[in-house]
């Protein structure tokens, strides 16, 4: 742990203090904090039982009511802290509760009833966590199928978008053909008109071609985007023309040419564009808020945002779910980060 | 067979014209170099010959078929790049092997003849590394090996040697030659050296801004250049060029004068030019001697001893620089003036308009 | 011993893509040949094409068509012509300042209040970034884990960072919890109207800083070391170092930053809609969210409205575009001078 704090802190100069370094290290600590801070405090919480939750002030770390079973009841009973009149405390289940009175039993002596008031008790807990707030959920509430429409749309509309973006980004990269210059100018065009502007004609083409209330409905509208033809044709503007002719000497169609030799060595680029489309369609809201009316087929964001925005506002599953939502991309941070953040100093794009 | 034949190809990007009327009929297994400073439209021409690009007027033959229209891969051409275009993702052996699958060859006659290609070209020992992993000379051999099991009608080569340095640039420059003997198959090749384009060549075509300006054998350029741009773009160092007057023509002779009143006579036929008329006199730096009467006075500006010979640098009355190279190791012009002679058959004379006056046609010079 | 397993998985994945592969080649090298270069280019561009065509282009243009018609229905053939009436109530206002006295009294509610929280956000973010941006490109360790540190949110969904959110700052939440133990008065912060805006700012803030400290960050970079030595050699004071090297040079970067801050703070939707639903009351409702009630949530729907106010953010964005494509291109002029 020093180690790690000594690395942290390790400072290049290697002369004094400065008080610029105190600023430095303010910031990026405090930064840490508030970065990492409020999805921790969302996973802590998310892992705490509806009366845990409701506490004030909050524990940070989630912890369960000790149970016990007693011979003579049938359901496991709540064990208690409780302050015993003489001044000793003792520990006891709770069998039933009258207004401020409590009927507890000893476990060890399951005949005898004892009546304490319960501002002298307290439960005993450990730290557990409440996996049933992940558990029900899923199995109860759709959030199994919202999270498999999810999938399926963020794989489908990244394969399609990864496929015809690079064969459109092969052809303005690699062919001079007439018209060229205006197929360019309409996708930069379009850098200029977001889903917001576009969102009631949109909804209508999607309706009318039969794909209101589908998950390709969500998927196509999205795939056909020009900061992907964009990535691609200038990666590809940097692969020798020709690699191109050799191949055609060699026998290959454009086709081949196309799969054989071009995809190949667009490889990192496509694996930029991978990651963004992913992080991307996992991510989108508004549109399938938009297209999506049957409740099955919601995906994860929409569905979140429908039993979040219910009068009943059950937060322990909202919290949990709200974890099972953010998973994808966590992992997408912790093992990718760095195909992003170069791909985005590179491109500009987001 | 591997005869290839163009006949007034044109090549125009818009009003840009690359190429103009270019005819050229290349024999099989002839080591044809195409040779002009940058921008000439040889890589162009190359490229049209490889069915790579389409020309705008003209028609290409391969063996007495008209190719025009068909595309690179029909032509049964191979070509090597100048910058090899090695396909990176692919290892040496599926290098070789791509343009094989592509004809759906059999797998067992791929392998013999990758085999084979290796073996002549000593590069089994890197078939299954990558281009990256490979150095300048053994990416040149690797490519070389691709354009060699296709078997091709004809090879094409584009400045192969430029991206190596000097010293394997000569090594593979004979090499080259070999592959050519032992093939035998048509080669085509591009190059803006002209020592590469005299050591290589059965012929050389020498071109400038798209067009053809002499086709002969490399001797035949470095003798009797046809022009003014031959006559400078052929031979190292380059030709001395003077500019001079016609003084009198004759049937066999043609005296001309120079800057600061020297007189030198060439031995040609006269008869197209007349006194009075502008020319320019041409000497290799080779054949001038140091003379002790008669010839050009020149100041000497430096003197490089190379050993076997010296280099002369010097300039003439009108202040154009002229090189002389003298055999053996005498030193002393240095740093005063020199008298230049030149040998009346070993001089050449263009016209006003660059053009070579011929030689005497009865009875030619020695 | 993962090896084998995924390298038979990739293979069984792989196996039919390739064969897919190789059987178009048959046909694909057919047209070829019948249409030659220009017909591969067409075949290339089609798929990526036609999905455009329909679902960027058509409804690009439509969105005109919409803007001058009424009614509730959604296909254009159902919809009554109505020209500029559409425009003439949005602008149906006795002051434009006050939006009461307006007859779309949302719309320019809306409008207002995007105004205030472009120029709040814009201050803030480009602030936050380029303060993060300078403190990266210090002589620190783990630089790119610290980068890494402040770009994590940037990935997180809007309706995630909504709801983390809406926890933290709900009344029994864990700022209140702060607040309470070093003695401070606890708020309910997206209830209260000053301080529900505050909140929409900085969670937008926060989301986003990552994104906009990353191309700071790369801007910095660019600088070339030596001029710092020079400086340095030259005796110049850190404070001067900055404003007369540092800054004129990162101004390039710094203005794609505003720009894009600017555009993106125009469209603000996603993260504030989760958060405060646009609330209390109006007091945080944008104009995308405008757009969206209007044209789908609300009872009294009207697509043509809808249309008409999202045809002038359309405008803006447009303009604040072409701004900086303009910029972009300056910049890459004067970075192939130099």
């Amino acid at each position: 742990m020093s180690a790690v704090v000594s690395f942290l802190t390790r400072r290049r100069g290697g002369k004094g203090w400065h008080w610029t370094d105190v600023v430095t290290w303010v910031w990026l600590v405090g930064g840490l904090i508030v970065m990492f801070g409020p999805a921790l405090w969302l996973i802590a919480s998310s892992f705490k039982t509806p009366a845990q939750l409701a506490e004030f002030p909050p524990t940070i770390l989630p912890y369960v009511n000790q149970q016990a079973t007693v011979e003579g009841y049938d359901k496991p009973l709540t064990l208690y802290t409780v302050k015993m009149p003489d001044g000793t405390s003792r520990i006891l289940a709770e069998v039933r509760r009258v207004g401020i009175v409590s009927q507890m039993v000893d476990p060890n002596a399951p005949d005898e009833i004892v009546k304490i008031n319960i501002a002298d008790r307290t439960p005993v807990r450990e730290i557990g966590l409440a996996t049933e707030n992940y558990v029900v959920p899923l199995e109860q509430n759709n959030f199994l199928l919202y999270l498999r429409n999810s999938v399926f749309v963020t794989f489908m509309a990244t394969i399609i978008t990864l496929l015809t973006n690079s064969m459109a980004a092969f052809a303005l990269s690699k062919y001079r053909f007439p018209g060229r210059d205006v197929v360019m100018l309409l996708i930069v065009g379009t850098l200029m008109v977001p889903l917001s502007v576009v969102l009631v004609p949109l909804y209508s083409v999607v309706s009318a071609v039969g794909l209101y209330d589908s998950l390709w409905g969500i998927i196509l509208p999205t795939v056909a985007t020009p900061t992907g033809v964009f990535l691609l044709r200038q990666y590809m503007l940097t692969i020798p023309d020709e690699l191109l002719d050799a191949a055609r000497m060699d026998n290959a169609s454009e086709w081949q040419i196309y799969w054989r030799i071009v995809l190949p060595l667009a490889a990192p680029a496509l694996a930029v564009l991978a990651i963004f489309s992913v992080v991307w369609r996992w991510n989108d809201f508004l549109w399938p808020l938009v297209v999506l009316s049957r409740k099955e087929l919601y995906t994860l964001q929409v569905g979140l945002n429908t039993y979040a925005g219910e009068l009943n506002v059950q937060w322990h599953y909202i919290l949990a779910m709200t974890v099972v939502t953010m998973i994808p991309v966590v992992l997408v941070f912790v093992f990718l980060q760095r195909f992003i953040t170069s791909g985005i100093a590179g491109s500009g794009l987001k | 067979m591997g005869q290839i034949k163009l006949t007034d190809i044109d090549r125009a990007y818009g009003k840009l014209k690359i190429l103009h009327g270019i005819s050229l009929s290349i024999e099989d297994g002839e080591f044809v170099v195409l040779v002009g400073p940058s921008g000439c439209g040889k890589s162009t021409l190359l490229r049209l010959i490889a069915g790579l690009d389409q020309p705008t007027g003209g028609t290409i033959e391969i063996d007495g078929k008209d190719v025009t229209k068909v595309s690179a891969a029909q032509r049964g051409l191979a070509m090597v790049f100048q910058s090899y275009a090695l396909y990176p993702h692919m290892t040496v052996r599926q290098n070789l092997a791509f343009g094989l699958e592509n004809q759906r060859m059999a797998k067992d006659e791929i392998d013999r003849r990758i085999a084979e290609a290796a073996r002549m070209l000593e590069i089994e020992a890197y078939l299954d590394r990558r281009p990256g992993q490979l150095s300048g000379g053994q990416k040149q051999r690797v490519a070389i090996g691709r354009a060699v099991v296709r078997n091709p009608t004809a090879f094409l080569l584009d400045e192969p040697l430029s991206n190596l340095d000097a010293e394997l640039r000569i090594s593979t420059r004979a090499e080259l030659a070999a592959l050519h003997e032992r093939l035998g198959t048509t080669m085509i090749y591009v190059t803006h050296d002209q020592i590469e384009a005299m050591t290589l060549a059965d012929r050389i075509v020498v071109m400038r801004a798209g067009r053809i300006e002499q086709i002969g054998r490399p001797l035949d350029l470095y003798n009797s250049p046809a022009n003014l741009f031959v006559a400078g773009f052929i031979g190292a160092p380059r030709m001395n060029l003077m500019d001079v007057t016609v003084t009198a023509a004759g049937p066999a002779s043609v005296t001309v004068e120079g800057p600061g009143g020297f007189t030198a006579t060439h031995a040609g036929d006269g008869s197209a030019v007349h006194p009075g008329d502008k020319a320019t006199l041409g000497v290799r730096p080779h054949d001038i001697v140091t003379v002790d009467r008669g010839g050009v006075e020149a100041k000497v500006t430096l003197v490089e001893a190379l050993g076997p010979e010296t280099v002369v640098h010097a300039s003439l009355a009108d202040g154009k620089k002229l090189v002389a190279v003298l055999q053996g190791q005498d030193t002393s012009p240095a740093g005063g003036t020199v008298r230049l002679g030149f040998d009346a058959g070993r001089t050449h004379l263009f016209d006003a308009s660059g053009l070579r006056v011929p030689e005497v046609q009865a009875s030619p010079a020695r | 011993m993962v090896t084998p397993i995924g390298k038979a998985l990739g293979a069984a994945v792989a196996a039919p893509v390739i064969w897919l592969a190789s059987a178009v080649n048959l046909p694909l090298k057919a047209w070829q040949r019948a249409t030659g270069t220009n017909g591969m280019a067409a075949f290339f561009l089609a798929p990526n094409m036609a999905i455009f065509a329909v679902f960027v282009l058509t409804p690009f243009v439509i969105n005109f068509f919409y803007s001058a018609t009424s009614g509730t229905a959604f296909f254009l053939a159902d919809r009554t012509y109505v020209g500029a009436a559409q425009y003439e109530r949005l602008f149906d206002c006795a002051s434009y300042v006050d939006p009461s006295t307006c007859r779309e009294d949302l719309f320019w509610k809306a409008v207002q209040n995007t105004g205030l929280f472009v120029v709040v956000q814009v201050v803030l973010m480009t602030l936050v970034s380029i303060i993060t941006a300078l403190i990266l490109n210090r002589e620190i360790a783990a630089r790119s884990f610290w980068r890494a540190v402040f770009f994590f949110p940037v990935l997180l969904s809007p309706v995630v960072v909504g709801l983390i959110w809406r926890w933290i700052l709900q009344r029994q939440g864990l700022l209140n919890y702060i607040f309470y133990s070093v003695g401070l008065e606890p708020h309910d912060w997206l209830i209260e109207r000053s301080s529900a805006f505050t909140a929409a700012v900085t969670v937008s803030v926060w989301a986003h800083m990552g994104f906009y400290t990353l191309i700071l960050l790369a801007g910095l970079q660019a600088i070339p070391r030596d001029l710092y030595e020079a400086a340095e050699m030259d005796g110049t004071r850190p404070a001067r170092v900055f404003w007369r090297i540092t800054l004129p040079l990162l101004m390039p970067s710094l203005l794609v930053v505003v720009i894009l801050t600017l555009i993106r703070a125009v469209q603000i939707f996603d993260e504030v809609y989760v958060l405060t639903g646009g609330g209390p009351g109006t007091s945080t409702l944008y104009i995308t969210q405008y757009i969206y009630e209007v044209g789908f949530a609300s009872l009294l729907r009207n697509p043509g409205l809808a249309a008409a106010a999202s045809i002038l953010m359309g405008a803006v964005l447009v303009v604040l575009t072409l701004l900086q494509l303009q910029l972009g291109r300056r910049g890459e002029k004067k970075g192939a001078r130099e």
